[in-house]
């Protein structure tokens, strides 16, 4: 008898299982088609640093205290100003990430007191040297003005 | 005599670019399938939803080199999946697509198709053997023993069958299930059958996943396991040969499935006409459902496959056969 029973549950689990796949079967695809299409990365998503840009000016927030510089345990950020007529404080003149080093650890972010500095959702990363992951954050972010 | 000729050349050509087609898009349906039960897309660059994605298949595995890999056996090795793959074409002689469409209307149809069936277990022994492989000759062991034990139970289970028709003429059996579903030998509401014919659908339908080497019984291939099992050594179009007899080989199950349980070229309700497409829709509905199982069960170990055979589906089909022949005897 235990067979059969057996035989039985066997027999309709059987069952159970294609009637689950066959509701997947009609339900809609999940995956997206990477090239084609893309979502939005989610907000804490961590791509390599980049200057924010001050909605008044435009240009950066950056005071040039070089604290990101300062906290970089792997030493990839470069930042250099000078001072200028007529302007409070310093300039940023180079903001230079070597990107090649960073961790993505954001201790740079977390140091930076004017919120200059924040993460891109740049995830489309190939080149063709190394240097070419040596970024210029001013220039980028004069691009995307 | 001459129109006898040109009518069987018009079938072998008929037969041999129906039984490539599938297997083209066999592997087409096969991905899309499963892509849907995944809930992916599946090919989709090549042409429209993917369609000329076999013929890119076909063009690669053909350009690619006939690769002979030292310490083979170069007559078995290249003889092997022709001798997959002709067994299977050989089988579509018989099959009935429809009331006039049958190569030969030949009397011993079904024991002439359990006959090419078991060859091409024997392609594939060979193949294995002459790639002097150890998974290849490890799935060939276990293929062998598999269809020795699957064998059995649906050939108990076709004999039940004909003893109900009293013929093994395929295209007599499919006239004997006109009128309708309620006379299809599935669910056969007559006392010509044995009351016991859907649990005998199930167990042929078991066996012919497993004798066409079909998941979750696919121990010839078992990627997971034994890298490519038989088929290891074989590159370009000596697996797409492969491919294509495998493939074939499900047709013909599919097929057997359909004209021996299905009511073949019947349509299921008797005011509709029948005709071939009702042949086709029911044959691709068992593909599909073939498809659907590879996605659902993972593959059975090997002594579970075995105890299944063995301890379940031999004493049921025997059972089915003594309770069948009782049946008959008595209405």
């Amino acid at each position: 008898m235990a067979y059969f029973n057996e035989l039985f549950s066997g027999t309709k689990s059987l069952f159970v299982g294609l009637g689950i796949t066959i509701k997947e079967f009609f339900k809609p695809v999940v995956t997206v088609q990477y090239p084609h299409e893309t979502i939005p990365m989610s907000a804490r998503f961590r791509g390599h640093i980049e200057l924010v840009p001050d909605p008044e000016t435009g240009g950066t927030k950056c005071i040039v205290c070089g604290m990101c510089q300062k906290a970089c345990p792997s030493g990839c950020i470069t930042v250099d100003g000078e001072k200028r007529e007529g302007v409070k404080g310093k300039v940023l003149t180079l903001y230079r990430l070597d990107f090649t080093k960073c961790s993505l650890c954001g201790m740079c972010v977390e140091s930076c007191k004017p919120e200059a500095i924040t993460f891109s959702k740049d995830y489309n990363l190939a080149g063709p040297s190394r240097e070419a992951y040596v970024f210029d954050l001013v220039k980028r972010l004069e691009e995307q003005r | 005599m001459n129109n006898e000729l040109i009518r069987l050349l018009a079938f072998l050509v008929g037969i041999i670019a129906f039984a490539a087609l599938n297997a083209a898009y066999l592997v087409w349906v096969e991905r899309k399938g499963a892509a849907h039960f995944q809930r992916r897309i599946g090919p989709k660059e090549v042409g429209p939803y993917g369609l000329l994605q076999p013929l890119a298949d076909g063009v690669k595995l053909m350009t690619k080199q006939l690769l002979l890999p030292d310490g083979v056996d170069p007559i078995l090795f290249k003889i092997a999946p022709i001798m997959l793959l002709v067994p299977a074409v050989m089988s579509f002689v018989t099959i009935p697509f429809g009331e006039h469409l049958a190569a030969r209307d030949i009397d011993m149809g079904l024991l002439m198709i359990f006959a090419f069936a078991s060859v091409n277990v024997l392609g594939l022994l060979i193949g294995a053997w002459g790639s002097a492989n150890k998974y290849a000759v490890i799935a060939a062991a276990r293929v062998i023993s598999q269809n020795i034990a699957y064998e059995i139970p649906m050939l108990l289970t076709a004999i039940a069958l004909v003893m109900a028709t009293s013929t093994m003429n395929l295209n007599e059996i499919v006239s004997q299930q006109g009128g309708g579903i309620w006379h299809w030998n599935l669910i056969r509401l007559t006392f010509t059958a044995s009351p016991l014919t859907p649990i005998a659908f199930l167990i042929f339908f078991t066996t012919m996943l497993a004798e066409t080497n079909r998941a979750p019984f696919d121990m010839a291939e078992a990627e997971s396991e034994l890298v490519a099992g038989a088929f290891t050594e074989y590159a370009g179009m000596g697996f797409g040969v492969f491919f294509m007899g495998e493939y074939a080989n499900i047709v013909i199950g599919a097929a057997l499935t359909t004209v021996l349980f299905l009511g073949g070229w019947q349509s299921p309700l008797p005011f509709l006409p029948s005709s071939v497409l009702w042949f086709l829709i029911k044959m691709y509905a068992i593909i599909f459902t073939v498809v659907w199982i590879r996605w659902t069960y993972p593959r059975t170990q090997f002594y579970v496959l075995l105890n299944l055979s063995w301890k379940i589906l031999i004493p049921i089909s025997l059972a089915n056969l003594i309770v069948t022949a009782g049946w008959l005897k008595v209405f």
